[in-house]
């Protein structure tokens, strides 16, 4: 009988393993050996990084989706049909149609979701472009902005954690062309001490920020929004009024991870190095789905998923582990609408980003594109 | 009794030890601890200076070699 690798979670990580794991074992897939099988959400796969262009008009929706059935090897079923309850005792995987499956090796990459609905009024009062829905409203908002107070509000914890200093960057750029500024006001509003959590971004973005007049305010923790009023209130005490509210909402993870019970938060305890679940050796997680201290983001669950590539076919045909996860990750920062810079780091380098430059803007915009190959898992 | 979770944040440079017990303090209860660990020393400065301000407790910072344990008491 050939074993069974079941991956729960359709986006990017495990997307970029399915197809990975394709590539290094079509011999076992061909003769039975091995199958891989996912359970995703959505027929449709979402490039989220583009949703930050969405609001600015600068991509347009269907460039952000294909089919994920074309992104996936075809030989892979797939199926539409999110799981709602995962028993890794009993090494079977339940669905919201009632359907189970077992498994010989899972891996879960069910992701992270926002939860603006945790912060009394801000669900009501505030907009957001890390879902579609957010991202349309916040493109009107903007389209009808005439200028005003803009706050763009950081929470804890958030994936992507570059996004929130683009868009405030962006939003300088797009209310400068539109002549907006000069009758606007823009505040960035971080939780820690800092204006980013990775020490030299923050050294680097509060000069840019004072270079364009930029506002901010450190150790804000949003306690409420009052939309009537447009205010929003830290749990420090702090009250600001906006006219136009951005936020990054809190995430939790999937649903299923809570229901399960594999993880407060939906953040499943895993071994930094090994990305297995703590207590087990058959079940690994991926992506924004563990409680690693390390960036949620997409490149992060890229660098996992290489390495559990490598590990889950060397025990299916060497019987051995193949390697550890380093810790790497990579982002790219867009510094404005015609520059960017990246950083990347890992557990043993700290970064260290260079000086902004057109060209590293472009190969963003290139990356955009490439994303596509990326979850091919041929980049 | 109060359960205490173990953050590791060791070499962890993003999001970071502070931002790490932001999240954590979410899940936990009233009372409820957090200890973590970190080799960033500017989180043995921010993290009492945070507490301070919002109004959680500080428990306790012990220095070991190469790494700071810093423990803090939900307050609210």
């Amino acid at each position: 009988m050939g074993k069974k690798i079941l991956i729960v979670g359709g986006g990017l990580a495990g997307t970029i393993i399915a197809n990975g794991l394709c590539r290094q074992m079509s011999k076992q897939l061909r003769t039975g050996d091995v199958s891989v099988t996912m359970l995703g959400t959505s027929d449709q796969h979402l490039y989220q990084p583009g949703l930050l262009y969405v609001p600015f008009g600068k991509f347009r929706e269907a460039e952000l989706f294909r089919d994920q059935r074309k992104v996936l090897d075809n030989r892979v079923p797939y199926f539409v049909d999110p799981a709602s309850n995962i028993d890794v005792d009993g090494k079977i995987v339940t669905t919201e149609s009632g359907k189970t499956h077992s498994y010989d090796y899972l891996v879960i990459a069910t992701g992270s979701r926002i939860m603006p609905q945790t912060i009394p009024g801000m669900a009501e009062g505030a907009h957001w472009f890390y879902d579609l829905d957010g991202a349309r409203k916040m493109r009107e908002a903007l389209d009808n902005f005439e200028g005003g107070k803009i706050i763009v509000n950081v929470n804890a914890p958030h994936k992507c954690p570059v996004a929130p200093l683009e868009v405030t960057f962006m939003l300088y750029d797009y209310l400068t062309e539109k002549g907006l500024m000069d009758k606007s006001e823009i505040t960035y509003t971080y939780p820690i001490g800092r204006l980013h959590a990775l020490e030299p971004v923050a050294h680097w973005a509060q000069p840019e920020m004072d270079k364009y007049g930029i506002k901010y305010e450190t150790f804000f923790n949003t306690k409420e929004v009052d939309p009537g009023a447009k205010t929003i209130t830290s749990e420090e005490g702090e009250t600001l009024n906006y006219d136009l509210l951005v936020t990054i909402p809190p995430h939790q993870g999937a649903q299923v991870i809570l229901d399960s019970d594999l993880g407060a938060g939906g953040w499943v305890p895993t071994d930094r190095n090994k990305l297995l679940r703590e207590g087990s050796d058959d079940v690994f997680i991926c992506g924004d789905t563990t409680n690693i201290p390390i960036s949620k983001a997409g490149s992060t669950a890229h660098f996992e998923a290489d390495t559990i590539i490598d590990n889950l076919t060397s025990l299916l045909t060497e019987e051995r582990w193949a390697r550890n996860y380093d810790g790497k990750v990579f982002c790219f920062v867009e510094t404005g609408m015609n520059s960017g810079t990246y950083v990347w780091f890992d557990y043993k380098t700290p970064p260290n980003p260079g000086a902004p430059s057109q060209m590293i803007h472009w190969f963003k915009l290139a990356y955009n594109r490439l994303y596509w190959l990326s979850a091919s898992g041929l980049l | 009794m109060s359960n205490r979770t173990q953050i590791d944040a060791r070499g962890a440079f993003c999001p970071g030890p502070l931002m790490e017990v932001i999240a954590t303090l979410k899940l936990i209860e009233i009372g409820d601890e957090i200890e973590v660990l970190s080799t960033d020393q500017g989180t043995v400065k921010d993290l009492p200076e945070w507490c301070a301000k919002v109004g959680h407790e500080h428990v306790e910072t012990v220095q070991h070699d190469g790494y700071a344990s810093l423990v803090v008491r939900k307050s609210k």
